[in-house]
């Protein structure tokens, strides 16, 4: 890495750190200052903790200097979608209401864990309300904008994650997916996310949507800042009862392992419906790049899709019942109206949801005994323009809000492990999911690295980006 | 399913009974949405399963 930092991996720039080429402090600057010039076009930021990250970058410049070793994300800046807590700042989880609340006393652990490995939290990011939300509009903070070009949605609910980490405001970010909000946003981004198993990575110190289906996960512009964000994140919590009780399970010394012996298929039938042309054109490059000849059909696809709406719904209004109740109007309409509308749906039909999903994950899981690992689309097309209501899917026009999470749906539902992987289409990128078995991050990891050495999986930079 | 009619008299009673205000320029929202709800649940609740499936609200890999 040479002098300027806005375009340098993670990993990069915890060599150079490392390496004493530049210190954390100036890394921290020239990231301030790219967050201050750049975010008025892309709204990403809510918060900058400018005085946070200057004293914990100072700290690491005098621990390697007391000769300390420096962690693998030495002097890196990263941000968080701001339903982490982070002490000091109030969780807002995009919403109105949540600002009144007291500040966070304490950091997310997933915070604490990337700080250990010498991270630098330089600030919040924007998402859709509640996390209720696919297109990263915000009537509260504003909307995201995607770097690609501005007039268009990042996605969401992890929009400002998404935006962040694309327009080079940081090289890490971290976000959370209930039905796709990480892989959404990376893929009318044009980045790299990590959706891990559910339960892998702890939910602790943060606002909650839908505790069935959470997951939280990293976002960056390469594969092996995703894994080594990953690795320095995994371990069990005694503080969220949902994450798992298993140890770590490194999956960076595994990444240049190569796909040979691993058997690829590409998901049909539902996950083929739909699809406009550069989604298509996406799988395709992939599934050539990975000799891919197979095709395996997820069973009920639709059906889970159908179930995961519901159970998102209906345990989004048991949670915000109170606030639904007392402040509506302090909602944005899109999510208070659709979770009003879940508060209604019958417990009955919620139970059957639930029993729905324990079929669905065994037939699924059946089919990791055929193949390693299946390829699908992240979403049906590129970015839509911010605003844009509506679009075509085979001939069908649907909400955009709603839809742009079809192919995501399924696989969050069964909490499967999933790398969005970019593909560098003009004029807009698109994302494709590397499907992998439970607890096996590393897989889809494997394939995102090869597809990026391959150079068919890239976080393209922005046009915009020579000009702020 | 539910006709427009049904559908109207359900949301009615069942937000009485939640408590839950819904202001009359809300309404067509919240019925559309509860619509769509309804049906996707119906498409879930076509679906033959085992009596005994245990349902998995919290899921374990």
């Amino acid at each position: 890495m040479e002098g300027d930092s806005s375009n340098a991996s993670a990993s990069e720039i915890a060599a150079a750190v490392a390496g004493g080429k530049i210190t954390a402090s100036a890394v921290t600057e020239a990231a301030l200052a790219r967050i201050a010039r750049r975010n008025p076009v892309f709204n990403a930021f809510t918060d900058v903790t400018a005085e946070r990250a200057r004293r914990r970058a100072r700290a690491l410049d005098e621990e390697r200097a007391a000769g300390k070793p420096p962690g693998p994300l030495a002097g890196v800046p990263f941000a968080v979608k701001n339903l982490f807590d982070v002490a000091g700042l109030p969780t807002r989880a995009g919403a109105k209401i949540n600002r009144e609340h007291a500040p966070a006393e304490k950091d997310s652990p997933l915070i604490e864990r990337l700080e250990a490995a010498g991270a630098v939290l330089v600030g919040a990011l924007n998402m859709g309300e509640y996390a209720y939300d696919f297109t990263g509009e915000n009537i509260h903070d504003g909307d995201a904008r995607n770097p690609h070009d501005p007039a268009r949605m990042t996605g969401g609910s992890s929009s400002g994650s998404g935006g962040a980490v694309a327009g080079r405001l940081v090289p890490l970010a971290l976000g959370s997916d209930t039905n796709g909000s990480i892989r959404v946003p990376s893929s009318l981004c044009g980045i790299f996310g990590l959706k891990p198993t559910y339960g892998r990575l702890s939910l602790a110190r943060s606002f909650p949507f839908v505790a069935s289906l959470d997951h939280f996960g990293p976002f960056a512009r390469t594969t092996r800042d995703l894994a080594i964000a990953y690795d320095a994140m995994q371990g069990p919590d005694r503080d969220d009862p949902i994450c798992a009780g298993r140890m770590p399970e490194p999956t960076v010394p595994l990444l240049e392992a190569g796909i040979a012996g691993l058997r690829l298929a590409q998901a049909g039938g539902y996950f083929a419906e739909g699809l406009l042309p550069e989604a298509k054109e996406a799988l395709a490059r992939v599934a050539a790049a990975l000799s891919i000849e197979r095709t395996i059909e997820l069973p009920e696809a639709r059906r889970a899709r159908a179930a995961a709406y519901v159970i998102t719904a209906t345990e989004g209004a048991s949670l915000h019942l109170d606030r639904l109740r007392g402040r509506a109007n302090d909602f944005d309409p899109a999510v208070r109206d659709r979770l009003l509308a879940g508060a209604l749906v019958p417990a009955a039909l919620v139970g059957k949801a639930q029993k729905f999903r324990r079929w669905y994950r065994d037939r699924v899981l059946a089919l990791f005994d055929e193949v390693d690992a299946i390829i699908a689309p992240a979403t049906p097309c590129t970015a839509p323009l911010i605003g844009q209501k509506t679009f075509m899917l085979d001939g069908v026009e649907l909400p955009v809000r709603p839809n742009l999470g079809i192919y995501t749906q399924p696989i969050s539902f069964i909490g499967l492990p999933v790398v969005a992987a970019p593909v560098p289409l003009s004029p807009l990128p698109i994302g494709v999911q590397i499907i992998a078995p439970p607890w096996r991050e590393e897989i889809a990891l494997r394939i995102s690295y090869a597809l990026e050495q391959a150079g068919v999986a890239v976080a393209p930079k922005p046009a915009i980006d020579g000009a702020i | 399913m539910a006709t427009s009619d049904t559908l109207d008299a359900y949301l009615d009673g069942a937000a009485h009974a939640l408590r839950l205000p819904i202001e009359p320029a809300w309404r067509p929202a919240v019925k559309a949405n509860l619509a769509t709800l309804l049906a996707l649940a119906e498409l879930v609740d076509a679906f033959p399963l085992p009596e005994e499936l245990a349902p998995a609200p919290v899921y374990r890999a």
